[in-house]
């Protein structure tokens, strides 16, 4: 392995823990708040030993009441705090969906630009974990239909590391979903790494005959399946979006006009979703650049199944991508 | 209570009055438009809630907002234009009746959403508590927004972790049309604020006497223990809940009843008893009130409409802006 100075391998947890633990050491108007973030250490032990070290004002752990300290965190952030709220699961977010659209999200506008909205909510997202269908969802595609809400989805051990940080001086509300099957994913991760900007999309992988879009859960999946498609000499670009929005179409765009096949894979339901929204904007923009009808691949339109067989057969895998792929390079 | 401060919240409770029966009137004109919801027969709560409070407390409010918004500092000008939606409104017009802010007033709405602000108000005050501002917060909310379950966890919040929020409920004893005994198992409302471990008490709205009374003794008890409390403030609304609302849901004899027991009347009529208001000071002051309320509409009816160019302004804080 490469190793030098500016380079440590961690993992997802580890870099989410570290860009968490920073933010609150170093800015003293941030607090965390949540359940079972502190005397439990958090579900995902994001947060194991935070409340000893950083102590109870920074360490808020919440009673069972989304909607209640997600409308304190608002509060807070219109009194001049910065406040991080953690949400165990995607799915309990859903009841603190009121307070993050109807009042984060709109309260800037509808002030006529008075008011300033520094707040962060960290969530848990995707399936894949046999956890059922009340913890497994992918509603941050969801989220991106709201003007007011910034979106950000970690895919790599470096976005763990750094989303957080640069969310945070944000003046406005920024929502992070880290996904529950990447908290042991482990990568070389940058200490310093140069200009980092996450309200744009990375190519992960070039290439020049096929666009794959993805992002959080399933970038890991599109990289692998790109790798076996490189085997048999079919190099596929995979963008890896980032930000759900804004969306970057730019670099969508761009990718399309090279190579003018484009595949979006999502862990999202497809009706409805993020991927209908991307692949109407490409009709809207590349119509005349393609050469084949833009594809999805996309969490099937069911609640998720707890056994493993049928949850596997819920959510994109490696060899449907693969597949797919072959499909559409024939 | 000294003649100046009785003057002055009678002042303040006509200027409210005048102010919302100028906007029915613009309503029926169609001047203004969307929802509007009044506050006439509640002027003393909230008159006598924030004329005890300095101008950096902060207040939350809900839907039927104009008075606090009002007397919280917002201007009947800025008031006015943002119901005519012209850009001279505290929001630009962009808020409307139910959206009334201002950050320099410390005023944060204003909210449509039944009991959002709640939760809110106990951040605003954690804000202030950690940052050694010194402000106070009340929140200001309806009797219907306690079978909200965020208001449940609002109040176990504050109980729990001693954020010092004063909690004034407006009890009008109806959520839109639907009665309080109609809707709500527990209707003493006092006692459920206390199963939170929560200072509580009552107050008889319609008496502004009371209202600054109780009110003083919740400040007092929040300035010295930083804890919350709560108050409960049985008051009626004397107009339908909104413009479109045909009050089949209440006697008339039952509006009437309270109507006798009018909050402006009756500190009129304790004023006259303590010969501290002549009938010249009174027409003096009605003068005065009708003329702010004409400059306020005239304010209003002049200011310009927002440029339609700025319609995606402002929904997000430019990033360069230094927190």
């Amino acid at each position: 392995m490469n190793r030098n100075f500016s380079k440590k391998n961690l993992s997802y947890r580890e870099a989410l823990r570290e860009g968490l633990k920073e933010v609150l050491l170093k800015d003293e108007k941030t607090f965390l708040i949540g359940e079972d973030i502190g005397a439990y250490g958090g579900t995902y032990a994001v947060t194991m030993d935070f409340l000893q070290e950083l102590g109870p004002e920074k360490i808020m752990d919440a009673p069972l009441s989304e909607a209640g300290f997600t409308g304190l965190a608002i509060g807070a952030a219109l009194g001049g705090l910065k406040p991080i709220v953690e949400i165990m699961t995607v799915n309990f977010s859903l009841l603190a969906l009121d307070q993050i659209i109807n009042s984060a999200a709109f309260m800037r506008y509808m002030s006529g630009g008075q008011l300033t909205l520094p707040l962060v909510i960290r969530l848990t997202t995707g399936g894949g974990r046999q956890l059922g269908a009340q913890h497994s969802n992918s509603f941050e595609g969801w989220l991106a239909h709201i003007p007011g809400l910034k979106i950000l989805a970690p895919a790599t051990v470096e976005d763990a590391r750094y989303m957080l940080g640069f969310a945070i001086n944000d003046p406005n509300p920024v929502l992070i979903f880290e996904h529950a099957m990447l908290f042991g994913l482990k990568e070389e991760c940058d200490d310093r790494p140069e200009n980092f900007y996450p309200y744009q999309a990375k190519l992960r992988k070039t290439g020049k005959s096929l666009t794959v879009i993805s992002y959080g859960g399933m970038l890991s999946r599109c990289l692998q399946a790109s790798e076996e498609l490189l085997k048999s000499g079919l190099d596929v670009e995979v963008i890896d979006l980032r930000c759900l929005r804004p969306l970057d179409e730019k670099t969508i765009f761009k990718s399309i006009s090279k190579t003018r096949r484009v595949l979006i894979v999502d862990e999202d339901w497809k009706s409805g979703g993020l991927s209908a929204e991307i692949s109407a904007r490409i009709m809207e923009n590349c119509f005349s650049g393609l050469d084949y009808p833009v594809q999805r691949l996309c969490r099937r339109e069911v609640p998720m199944a707890y056994a493993k067989h049928m949850e596997d057969a819920s959510i994109p895998q490696i060899k449907d991508i693969i597949h797919k792929m072959q499909e559409m390079l024939v | 209570m000294d003649a100046n401060m009785q003057l002055k919240l009678l002042t303040d409770m006509r200027r409210v009055r005048r102010m919302e029966e100028v906007c029915a009137e613009l309503y029926t004109k169609e001047m203004i438009r969307g929802f509007l919801h009044l506050y006439i027969g509640q002027e003393a709560v909230a008159t006598g809630v924030i004329n005890l409070l300095s101008p950096k407390d902060n207040v939350i409010g809900t839907y039927r907002e104009h008075a606090h918004a009002l007397l919280k500092g917002i201007s009947s000008k800025a008031i006015l234009a943002e119901l005519f939606g012209r850009v001279g409104g505290c929001c630009k017009g962009r808020g409307g009746s139910m959206h009334l802010y201002s950050v320099e007033n410390r005023f944060f709405g204003g909210g449509a959403i039944v009991a959002s602000g709640v939760p809110q108000s106990l951040g605003l005050a954690l804000a202030s508590k950690r940052l050694n501002e010194n402000r106070r917060t009340i929140c200001f909310f309806g009797e219907g927004a306690m079978a909200e379950g965020i208001f449940h966890e609002s109040m176990n919040m504050a109980s729990l972790w001693h954020i010092p929020v004063l909690f004034c409920c407006e009890n009008n004893f109806y959520a839109m049309g639907t009665a309080l005994d109609r809707s709500q198992s527990q209707t003493d409302l006092v006692m459920r604020a206390k199963v939170y471990v929560m200072e509580a008490a009552r107050a008889d709205g319609m008496n502004i006497f009371d209202v600054v009374e109780k009110t003083k003794m919740a400040l007092d008890y929040i300035d010295r223990e930083s804890k919350p409390f709560f108050l409960e403030f049985q008051t009626y609304r004397f107009r339908p809940h909104s413009m479109y609302d045909p009050e089949k849901y209440r006697d008339k004899a039952e509006v009437e009843k309270w109507k006798e027991r009018c909050p402006i009347e009756f500190l009129v009529k304790k004023m006259q008893e303590q010969k501290i208001l002549s009938d010249e000071q009174l027409k003096n002051l009605d003068k005065q009130i009708e003329q702010e309320m004409r400059d306020a509409v005239l304010f209003a009816d002049s200011s310009p409409p927002e440029e339609i160019g700025d319609l995606e302004k402002d929904v997000f804080t430019p990033i360069t802006e230094q927190l």
